[in-house]
């Protein structure tokens, strides 16, 4: 439905170079990269606030590149929200209504429609100021919606957020994306883009230099910025269940061809697991101590990286393993050797999806 | 920083003799004007009160500068917001030229805008011939208080549209508003706390205003140059009530409007 080609924009010493991506109707596009990557110069410049210096920008089959911004379709939800102070939340939401050759009536209830989906009926009198950040949020959400874009752009929508509000906010935009918006979200943590999108792509210093599913990105990443990202190469897409252990509550992580404790306080259901390789500890011998997660393998590859050693062990599943420098000389082992991994559940990182 | 000085138990040296300095700075504002409160007598004052020479070249003086004052802001406040947002080429040049009329000599301000606006030039012939008399009229007292009194206006606003953020202004644009709207419901009620206080002062600024006046138009006569007519005709003792009065009148129209200002900011 929105289709990049070639965008470039020169602005001071800073350059969007030949960005080209797509987006389909109804997707939920992650654009990951650390600040100065010229994420937000790249939302802005969908929306015709900045304009390009080349390239076309292409929604529903038309092309909008030069489109004014007042005509898109793309809606804008800032970092700090960018509501207006001076008017009540009603007014915000109604904002992009005005315009609009409607019934002051229809207007109304377009608003309290809106505010009942975000769950903001209550504050609807309320000045901006007097808001929390999720309450913000919401309220910003709504005013973008209120004008039925094709597409909505978040930037860093979760960044100033408390965990718990995060969690609530990640709910509704998940929600919001199943009702069929089409979303792209800028972030710069990797575990928000991970959770939360169908296809991330990563920028760096102005380019877009890798799109694919949070899978291939972590496992196959391009880039510096995503390789290094802890424990990336042990990154597992499965589901949490629940049962009873000795008579404890135990949570397992089951995936393809293996299953594994973990400690978790999600609910059950679709999630991924993140292991760091430094966790993981490697014995040639099977260890005396009992550990929840033990595993045979065989190691497949051992390489030089910037903390030690990675060990690549194909057990039940691919591992990778880091490991000191001198494990090597003190365990002997090497490509071939048969070796028992293990790690802790509490070392294992449980992103929801 | 401020909280170690206020919660200072000892006496501080320093804290003392800035105090005292400063002190010297206030009284130095205060006494003139207390003493020539003093030596005018409650009946004096009544007396000149009821001069309609005195009453009516208040009132022209409240007008012109009140007229002048709003016409000019319709080009003013555009421009505050165009140097604001960095539309503007050689902006620092035209700060520059708008902070011009605070250095120059005001009666220099006269003579240039004389020059200017006289019957003998094609701007005076041709404002003559439409029935607008610069030169001794209220269009001169005008243009002379405008000149003077203007980058109070175009600086008050100027700062005032800077502090909105621009996030608002494209999220309003991205909402599906048109830069005008945009402008009226976003940037110009949010700067509107500074341009108000920018018209009070150059609607005072104005008004105080002496030098470039007396050279464009002695007559109609404001009262600056009332009081100076009567210091220089009669001395000290004639000019000094007509001063107090117009003192006294002009500090009651601004703190009026001042809580007219605030009242409304927090309604």
């Amino acid at each position: 439905m929105l289709e990049v080609i070639g965008l470039s924009k020169k602005l001071g010493d800073f350059r969007l170079n030949d960005i080209s991506f797509d987006v389909a109707s109804g997707e939920y596009f992650v654009l990951l990269g650390a600040s100065g990557t010229g994420k937000t110069v790249l939302l802005e410049t969908l929306t015709g606030i900045i304009t390009s210096d080349r390239g076309r920008i292409i929604l529903e089959g038309a092309d909008i590149t030069d489109e004014k911004i007042q005509k898109r379709k793309i809606a804008i939800v800032f970092q700090d929200q960018a509501l207006f102070p001076h008017m009540t939340v009603r007014k915000n939401i109604a904002y992009g209504l005005s315009d609009r050759r409607i019934s002051r009536a229809r207007k109304n209830d377009r608003v309290n429609e809106l505010a009942r989906s975000m769950g903001i009926e209550s504050l609807l009198d309320r000045m901006p100021s007097t808001l929390s950040g999720g309450e913000a949020q919401r309220v910003a959400l709504a005013r973008a919606l209120a004008l039925d874009p094709e597409c909505i752009l978040l930037d860093e929508p979760l960044s100033s957020l408390d965990n718990n509000t995060r969690r609530k906010i990640r709910v509704l935009l998940r929600r919001l994306n199943r009702e069929g918006i089409t979303i792209i979200h800028v972030t710069h943590d990797y575990e928000e883009a991970v959770s939360l999108a169908e296809r991330i792509g990563v920028m760096e210093k102005g380019s877009i230099i890798q799109v694919d599913t949070p899978e291939n990105i972590l496992h196959h990443p391009r880039s510096e910025f995503v390789a290094g990202f802890v424990g990336i190469k042990n990154f597992f897409r499965g589901k949490i269940v629940r049962g009873r252990n000795n008579g404890r509550d135990h949570s397992e992580f089951l995936t393809g061809g293996t299953r594994f404790s973990v400690k978790a306080d999600i609910p059950e259901g679709e999630c991924f697991a993140l292991i760091r390789g430094e966790d993981i500890a490697l014995s040639p011998v099977r260890p005396s101590s009992l550990s929840d997660n033990l595993m045979r393998g065989v190691v497949s590859d051992i390489s030089k990286v910037r903390s030690g050693i990675e060990v690549v062990i194909e057990s039940e599943v691919e591992i990778s393993a880091v490991a000191a420098d001198g494990l090597q000389k003190k365990t002997g082992i090497e490509i071939g050797s048969e070796v028992y991994l293990s790690f802790e559940p509490g070392a294992v990182r449980i992103l929801e999806v | 920083m401020t909280g170690t000085f206020i919660k200072a138990r000892r006496a501080e040296p320093m804290h003392l003799i800035f105090t005292a300095l400063g002190a010297a700075v206030l009284l130095f504002i205060i006494a003139p004007l207390a003493s020539m409160f003093f030596h005018v007598t409650p009946g004096e004052l009544a007396d000149t009160a009821r001069e309609s020479e005195v009453t009516g070249s208040i009132w022209l003086t409240l007008l012109t500068s009140m007229g002048a004052t709003v016409i000019f802001s319709a080009g003013s406040i555009p421009l505050a917001y165009l140097l604001a947002r960095g539309k503007v080429p050689f902006r620092d040049l035209v700060n520059g030229i708008i902070d011009i009329p605070v250095v120059i000599p005001h009666s220099a301000a006269g003579i240039a805008l004389l020059g200017l606006v006289s019957g003998n030039t094609w701007l005076g012939s041709i404002s003559d011939r439409a029935g607008i008399h610069f030169v001794g009229g209220y269009a001169g007292i005008m243009i002379a208080m405008a000149f003077v009194s203007v980058p109070f206006l175009v600086n008050a606003a100027r700062d005032g549209f800077a502090s909105v953020p621009v996030e608002l202004e494209k999220a309003a644009l991205n909402l599906g508003a048109s830069p005008v709207r945009v402008f009226l419901t976003v940037s110009l009620p949010l700067a509107w706390r500074s341009i108000l206080s920018g018209l009070i002062l150059m609607w005072a600024r104005g008004m105080s205003e002496f030098g470039a006046v007396l050279v464009i138009a002695y007559h109609p006569m404001i009262t600056p140059v009332l009081i100076y007519e009567r210091f220089g005709a009669f001395g000290l003792k004639y000019a000094r009530p007509v001063a107090v009065l117009f003192i006294i009148i002009c500090l009651l129209f601004f703190v009026a409007m001042r809580v007219i200002a605030r009242r409304r900011e927090d309604a």
